[in-house]
């Protein structure tokens, strides 16, 4: 390890040095108290936290509205809510699952956990991570008071023209166009500070093949972020709200503008969204594997392509959401060969853990419980994507509950299974103390139990010709059984949800304290205490291997010298991760939410008048100002190149 | 049933087989990894080391690695298998004739405006939301939108196409049985999406011609002087704004066309069957069965729906 | 302090929320609003004292989906058959601020229902009440009569006119002074 670094070792610092040093770090690095401090926080474990726990809040909100309209349709001609209002309903489910839940969900577990698996004392850019934490608040905010005034959004969540601009009277497409704007803005800002997070703050000693595969699904996520969400934003922010607002004709045909562009644009960001909502998932899988079949995982470089491979497809599959659509068949061809082939690097994936599961000793605790149903579940959707991706088939299925049952095995089982998953298996890190696994293990069975009666029965519906987007349907047409079946399957996931809250609420007021590593798991993550401290770590820990904590022949080796009178982190090179530079990284700033708020009055106010848009565009400009200022007015100096430190065993 | 499983046409057919193949082959597929999975899961297989982790031999580590690698082969295989399958599939059903009898469909909201193409344009027939049509020949559908994106979908004969604004969209297939065969709109349109139904009423050629022949007939003037009064209620009231009659002066093309309406089995677009009671429930007010549909509601006065009602159900 | 502070935000954000209520509700199933029953003068000169009370509040006029419904009429009525998307033609235009028969939405209502010389058809028996509301909230939206926010969108057509939300806002009082001066008329 020294003949790595070519530098001299010290030995044994003593547990006072240390101490010192960890009282100056929390005296630097921790938020201000008081209100204040909370407005200002940019503590990337403190913000990480606020995203998980708005984004839980909003599964459970798409999750009440889901009840809704399961109740609705338990029965045939139903008159529990009206056309107007389902309508609403569904499509605030659809918005609020996939903008404000499942993407900030998983961004927020890797704003979270990523500097820590790397070994950083905190993320790249933490004000910008704040400005985007409180973007999205705003787009919470916007669409569930809009939801209360009668205005959310009922057109689809993915708002078809000219039924979103020429007969959607009013401003609901307006809320929904900008609430896209806001969540697609927060995904940006996540996608860049997790990629330079990645890039250029980790740990001395691990080169990139030595990253952790959650970490690589987050970097891979990041980047296919930065190319769908623009396309969206184009699509809604600009020719959406434009077509209504100040009457450009992008989607009017009459005028040269094309129906199908929409769909096109919308698609090239909405395929490629699923796999952003997917890949995450993936990536907790590997590190609860490991930990709970006590192995390391088979195939680590076959994973890191798979997922590398899987991200590239994902941007060419989004004509299979078109199949129906007249557009020329010779390339709905080449769509459903991709979509196809695009099975072979997740089957990969899931062969190789199977392999690792062969090969090792599992003991099942709730995560590795979890990881089971996402077997269970996952593959059951993936397969029936496969199936869509034929066209044939697809103008049959397209369009009818046999896509809603894919779609929700796949998202359920491949994203929220390996989801909750995390959080039973972080949760004693980020809270510091372990969740109930009795309480654990009858949620899990009643989360399997009721997504497979819910959306098993789906498959059949959409066969027997039941459409998506209805109402209500005619007795006369055999639906009724199995909707109730299905609804009651939903009630069930409902209760699992509730326990998991109990849970939840009964663990972190006194649930059973965790040490910083309860699983003996191997990621730097579990290095530090649990909670972790604000500086992460009180000093920076060298790797020399995939597995930090399980590479037994050294103590956990750290490397000294960074500064802890200033919010200093060190810099490495990109590959192979050798020190670079030291980084003076700021301090709290009331400037990302300011910020933030302005950008929601050029935004919102932009439904409304064009002044609305000047002004705030001006306002944020002395956001930016100020924002920039501060930066100036902290740096006391230029970055400092490093000079060679001594290299230290922990105590 | 109205359902993909009950296939009646060749195209379907096609899809169906389809279908119960990526069913067999998908359904053994998940069903051996999901097994394989928990085996795995069960029964321990490694050697616990001194630093607290599994370890194998070498021997089986190769083992495992050709297996995964004979895996992801294999799954390159079916996946191929499935590709090729379901290229022959669209192959066959983009197999059409350069011609055949044409209806022209127009997707309203939240009705079915079909018309026959003819070179005669005296026996060109235009209905609403009932299409009759022979069996044992291909038909080809030109699909329209007046308005928004609808979505022409009849599981029992084809998959569905949709109707773009500003696109015609073609559909083709044949029927093979005689029979009624339900269809629903499949895409998002609005207020009344739900209850945007069709029927495809496949008959016999001879019946079929039968059928034309009575269909470009103008209706009779009535004698009756209660249907009298009930016709020029039509007349007279918002009716003949919206809806035509063959054979009076209701020429208009905004609703969907009331002639012969009573050979068809259902109305509001397949929402009601088609009997007394419910014409009465649906002209008295469309907005309790379809709210939000464009249909406005009269305050006819009893006799005068009475009247009304009778004429309509003279619509043979 | 701060509770005025807050008091007044929350007054702001009910305002906006009850005005984005009426807005964006849908009036499907319910009765629709009362035809004029008082008597409505067509131009505003009355001997004597005025008696006449005006009120120019459309029932519809701040209500984005009826304005959408009677931009739906409109076209499939054929009004553009006369009046040519608001620009007039056979039919005066629609879009400006002269009204020859008054821009109240009462005596729009009298207009299209009981027709008007020289070829406005009567609607009385052919549309019914809601209807006739619906087409005069988009006849109001037109020349920018009608709040802003409530005003139908383009139309999926070639444009021959900014849509009605694009029109400036033109306060009542512009409008309201309904009917040329004897001595102009035609």
């Amino acid at each position: 390890m020294s003949a790595d670094a070519g530098l001299p070792v010290e030995l044994l610092l003593s547990e006072e040095a240390i101490a010192r040093e960890a009282a100056a770090l929390d005296q630097t690095w921790r938020d201000k108290p008081g209100v204040w401090g909370w407005l200002t926080a940019v503590d990337h474990k403190t913000i990480g936290k606020r995203y998980i726990i708005t984004a839980f809040l909003m599964f459970l909100a798409g999750g009440i509205e889901a009840a809704l309209m399961r109740t609705q349709l338990a029965r045939p001609e139903n008159t529990l809510l009206s056309a107007d209002k389902y309508n609403q309903l569904f499509t605030t489910h659809g918005t609020t699952m996939m903008f404000l839940f499942a993407v900030p969900i998983m961004t927020a577990m890797g704003l979270y956990l990523v500097p820590l698996m790397v070994g950083a004392r905190s993320i790249a850019f933490p004000r910008i991570n704040a400005f985007g934490y409180w973007t999205y608040v705003v787009g919470v905010v916007f669409l569930y008071v809009s939801l209360f005034a009668n205005t959310g959004p009922d057109a689809g969540w993915f708002a078809y023209p000219p039924l979103s601009t020429v007969y959607s009277p009013g401003h609901r497409m307006d809320v929904w166009a900008q609430v896209v704007t806001f969540t697609e803005i927060a995904a940006l800002v996540a996608a860049v500070n997790i990629i330079v997070t990645v890039f250029k703050l980790r740990s001395p000693g691990m080169s990139l093949n030595r990253i952790p595969l959650f970490v690589w699904a987050q970097l891979v996520v990041a980047f296919m972020i930065i190319f769908a969400m623009p396309a969206v934003a184009t699509g809604s922010t600009l020719m959406l709200a434009e077509d209504r607002a100040i009457n450009t004709h992008w989607f009017n045909y009459a005028e040269g503008g094309d129906v199908l562009l929409w769909q096109h644009i919308f698609w090239f960001f909405g395929h490629p969204e699923v796999y952003i909502i997917f890949l995450p998932g993936l990536g907790f899988i590997t590190p609860i594997i490991e930990t709970f079949a006590r192995r390391k995982v088979f195939g680590y470089t076959a994973l890191v392509m798979a997922n590398v491979t899987t991200a590239f497809f994902a941007f060419g599959l989004w004509v299979h959401h078109m199949f129906a659509t007249p557009i020329p068949e010779l390339g709905q061809s080449l769509f459903t060969a991709a979509s196809m082939l695009i099975a072979i690097p997740t089957g990969v994936q899931i062969f190789c853990w199977i392999a690792t599961l062969w090969m090792g000793r599992p003991t099942f605790r709730v995560p590795l419980l979890f990881v089971m149903g996402f077997f269970f579940t996952f593959i059951n959707g993936g397969i029936t994507g496969v199936m869509l991706a034929s066209v044939g088939f697809d103008k049959q299925a397209h369009d009818t509950f046999f896509v809603v049952a894919h779609l929700h095995y796949v998202l359920l089982g491949g994203g929220i299974m390996p989801l909750f998953g995390a959080f039973y298996f972080w949760f004693p890190k980020i809270v510091g103390r372990k969740l109930s696994e009795t309480l654990g293990k009858w949620h899990f069975w009643l989360f399997l139990i009721g997504v497979n009666v819910t959306f098993f029965p789906m498959h059949i519906l959409g066969l027997e010709g039941m459409p998506r987007r209805v109402y209500t349907y005619m007795a006369n047409t055999g639906w009724g059984p199995l909707n109730l079946v299905a609804t009651i399957g939903g009630y069930v996931i409902a209760i699992s949800v509730v326990v998991f809250l109990v849970n939840v609420i009964k663990s972190w007021v006194a649930g059973e304290l965790a040490g910083p590593n309860p699983w003996n798991s191997s990621g730097l993550e579990w290095a530090t205490s649990s909670p972790p401290p604000p500086y992460n770590f009180t000093y920076i820990p060298v790797t020399t291997s995939r597995h930090p904590l399980w590479d037994t022949s050294v103590e956990l080796p750290v490397m000294t010298g960074l500064r802890s009178d200033r919010r200093e982190v060190l810099t490495t090179t990109t590959f192979d991760a050798r020190p670079d530079h030291r980084h003076e990284h700021p301090e709290g700033s009331i400037w990302p939410m300011y910020l933030a708020g302005t950008m929601g009055v050029v935004f919102i106010g932009s439904i409304f008048s064009p002044y609305y848009v000047l002004g705030g565009l001006g306002l944020a400009l002395i956001g930016l100002f100020m924002w920039a200022w501060n930066s100036i007015g902290e740096h006391k100096g230029p970055d400092r190149v490093l000079a060679p430190d001594a290299l230290a065993e922990r105590a | 049933m109205h359902s993909l499983f009950d296939p009646q046409s060749p195209q379907a057919r096609a899809v169906a087989h389809l279908w119960w193949w990526m069913l067999g082959v998908g359904g053994t597929v998940w069903l051996g990894v999901v097994l394989f999975a928990i085996y795995a899961a069960m029964h321990p297989r490694g050697n616990r080391a001194s630093d607290g982790l599994e370890h194998v031999s070498p021997e089986t580590h190769h083992r495992v690695e050709r297996v995964v690698a004979g895996a992801g082969f294999a799954t390159v295989l079916i996946l191929l298998a499935f590709l090729i399958f379901d290229f022959s599939v669209g192959h066959a059903l983009a197999v059409h004739p350069q011609r055949g009898l044409t209806i022209d469909v127009v997707g309203h909201q939240w009705w079915w405006e079909a018309q026959y193409e003819d070179p005669d344009p005296s026996k060109m027939i235009s209905t609403a939301n009932e299409i009759h049509v022979p069996t044992g020949q291909m038909i080809q559908f030109k699909l329209r939108a007046a308005d928004v994106i609808h979505s022409f979908w009849a599981p029992n004969l084809n998959g569905k196409r949709d109707l773009i604004p500003g696109y015609t969209s073609t559909l083709w297939f044949k029927a093979d049985t005689a029979g009624v065969y339900r269809g629903q709109c499949a895409e998002f349109c609005g207020l009344q999406h739900a209850k945007m139904a069709f029927y495809i009423i496949a008959e016999p050629p001879v019946k079929f011609a039968a059928w034309m022949a009575a269909a470009s007939r103008p209706q009779d003037q009535p004698t009756d002087s209660t249907l009298l009064y009930g016709q020029r209620i039509f007349m007279s009231s918002g009716c003949a704004v919206c809806h035509s009659i063959a054979g009076t002066e209701a020429r208009s093309t905004v609703g969907p066309g009331l002639t012969h309406l009573k050979s068809r089995n259902t109305i509001a677009a397949g929402t009601l069957a088609n009997t007394r009671e419910n014409l009465v429930k649906w002209v008295s007010n469309p907005q309790n069965v379809k709210p939000g549909a464009r249909m406005p509601a009269y305050q006819f006065t009893e006799p005068q729906l009475t009247a009304l009602i009778s004429y309509l159900e003279t619509l043979k | 302090m701060a509770i005025r502070g807050w008091t007044l935000a929350g007054a702001c954000t009910l305002a906006l929320l009850a005005a984005a209520c009426e807005r964006e509700e849908r009036h499907l199933n319910e009765p629709p609003p009362k035809p004029p029953t008082q008597f409505v003068a067509q131009v505003p000169l009355q001997p004597g004292p005025t008696f006449i009370n005006d009120t120019s509040e459309g029932p519809y006029d701040d209500n984005a989906y009826s304005a959408s419904e009677g931009q739906v009429l409109f076209e499939q009525m054929n009004c553009s058959g006369c009046h040519s998307n608001g620009g007039g033609g056979m039919g005066p235009a629609l879009m400006d601020d002269e009204w020859s028969y008054g821009s109240l939405p009462q005596q729009i209502f009298a207009t299209i229902a009981e027709g008007r010389p020289n070829g406005m058809p009567s609607w009385k028996h052919r549309l019914n009440n809601q209807q006739i509301w619906q087409l005069v909230s988009y006849v109001r939206s037109l020349s920018g009569l009608t709040p802003k926010g409530a005003r139908p969108n383009r139309e999926d057509h070639m444009m021959v006119k900014p849509s009605p939300s694009q029109t400036p806002q033109t306060p009542q009082s512009k409008a309201k002074n309904s009917g040329l001066p004897l001595s102009s008329m035609k």
